[in-house]
């Protein structure tokens, strides 16, 4: 029915996520009426991401400078570093605009089922960074499961010795979340965390 | 075939973009596995964590199918204890442990009961004294009980220090005093149901541990699960 190319095209496109054979095919017709619009500088695009994006080496984020931009960002709070699981959590804080200081990628988290262990992640580097007498506080931003934190409790041991205040992040009530849709965990857990107000 | 039962989350292994192949322990049908749609959906999320209690229904066209699962929540128990690395551990451990312990498919009744009351009181003191009880109970279940109750030489009820790593009898103080270097260490509290010393709960893993290593994990050439070696580092060992 089509080329080798086109079969390729659609293969590639399949593994992505959000994507099966079929939505592959859509895509694939959809970027060739589309051809000198968006194939063409979708290939380019792609290209240049491969050539030149890297993961930063200080913290682990993607950009295409070492140090990344937020790294070598002198506006930065320098004292303070966010560990998150992986790069996409690092998107959705910056996102969110509150946080200013500097991020550590751990590239996932401990996992029993999935056998990941500590060697697994980048954890020897966090500790060189939190070692350094400027850094005072490290924030675990780790997702609120089992093992994302087992991760931030084993982190928390691990950084003992290193002289620096070490938090989490709260676990409750979302903004516009009304409990009576909650499930019955994150009631617990924003009970246990309750403030006065 | 189709069934309905009391269930605890051992495991969650996300299985494409939404779905998830998760591991019970049920109350009559042992430890099952199925598929779950959408289980990383916002509503499943935080029902699928290990150590929660739900109620599972399994469907599969054929018996040994792996089967679709659709879980509601019963009690929430991992969420109770994120903020606690001790107890976190704790449950992480007795989840990964019964995951990989328990044979597939075969009821558990005892274990699916012993499990739950523990996580049922993992908020309460004396945590670490239950969860070593709890695998002294799972060895039981799997068939490989310790005898603590006399000494295996003398039948002596008490002054009883020593576990024999051959038999997994107990062993007295004065018995095993010219073997004692190859004996393993009772912690007195086993024996008691007194509180436990960080210390004498490290003996008592140990000690569970030899045995679970040696009847459960070396037959199936499978290693510990690193979060009871976790849990084990927590307590010094």
């Amino acid at each position: 029915m089509t080329g080798p190319e086109i079969d390729r095209l659609i293969q590639l496109l399949a593994r992505l996520p959000g994507l099966g054979p079929r939505s592959a095919r859509r895509a694939a017709l959809f970027l060739l009426r589309r051809r000198e619009a968006l194939l063409v500088p979708l290939a380019q695009a792609m290209t240049d991401a491969a050539a030149r994006v890297r993961a930063c080496s200080v913290c682990g984020n993607y950009d295409t400078i070492d140090p990344c931009a937020i790294c070598a960002d002198p506006g930065r709070d320098p004292s303070i570093i966010c560990v998150v699981e992986d790069v996409a959590s690092l998107w959705a804080l910056e996102r969110s605009s509150a946080y200013r200081g500097r991020y550590h990628v751990l590239g996932g988290v401990l996992s029993a089922v999935d056998g990941i262990g500590p060697d697994d992640l980048n954890l020897p580097n966090l500790i060189r960074r939190a070692a350094d007498p400027g850094v005072t506080e490290v924030i675990l931003a780790t997702g609120a499961t089992v093992d994302g934190q087992t991760t931030a409790h084993y982190i928390a041991d691990r950084l003992a010795d290193c002289g620096v205040s070490v938090s989490g992040l709260g676990h409750g009530v979302p903004v516009g979340g009304e409990l009576d849709y909650l499930d019955d965990g994150t009631i617990a857990a924003a009970l246990h965390a309750r403030r006065p107000v | 075939m189709e069934w309905n039962d009391e269930a605890i989350v051992l495991s969650m292994r996300r299985h494409g973009e939404s779905a998830a192949i998760v591991h019970l322990l049920t109350r009559d049908h042992g430890r099952t596995a199925g598929l779950v749609r959408g289980a990383s959906g916002r509503e499943l999320r935080g029902v699928l964590q290990p150590g929660n209690e739900v109620e599972a229904w399994w469907k599969a066209r054929l018996a040994d199918h792996l089967g679709h699962l659709r879980c509601e929540l019963r009690a929430a128990h991992a969420a109770a204890v994120l903020g606690d690395g001790g107890r976190l551990a704790c449950l992480a451990s007795a989840c990964a442990l019964a995951d990989v312990a328990l044979p597939e498919r075969e009821p558990n009744p005892g274990v699916h009961e012993t499990l739950g009351d523990l996580l049922r009181t993992l908020a309460k003191p004396g945590w670490a004294a239950r969860y070593a009880y709890w695998e002294l109970r799972l060895l039981e279940e799997l068939g490989y009980g310790l005898d603590l109750a006399k000494c295996a030489v003398t039948g002596l009820q008490s002054d009883l220090i020593y576990v024999s790593p051959r038999s997994g009898r107990a062993v007295s103080a004065a018995a095993g005093a010219p073997y004692r270097d190859r004996l393993l260490g009772l912690p007195g509290f086993l024996l008691t149901g007194e509180t436990a010393s960080d210390g004498e709960i490290s003996n008592a893993l140990a000690l569970t541990g030899y045995f679970l290593e040696r009847h459960v994990f070396a037959p199936q050439n499978a290693l510990m699960p690193a979060a009871r070696q976790r849990l084990v580092d927590r307590f010094g060992a």
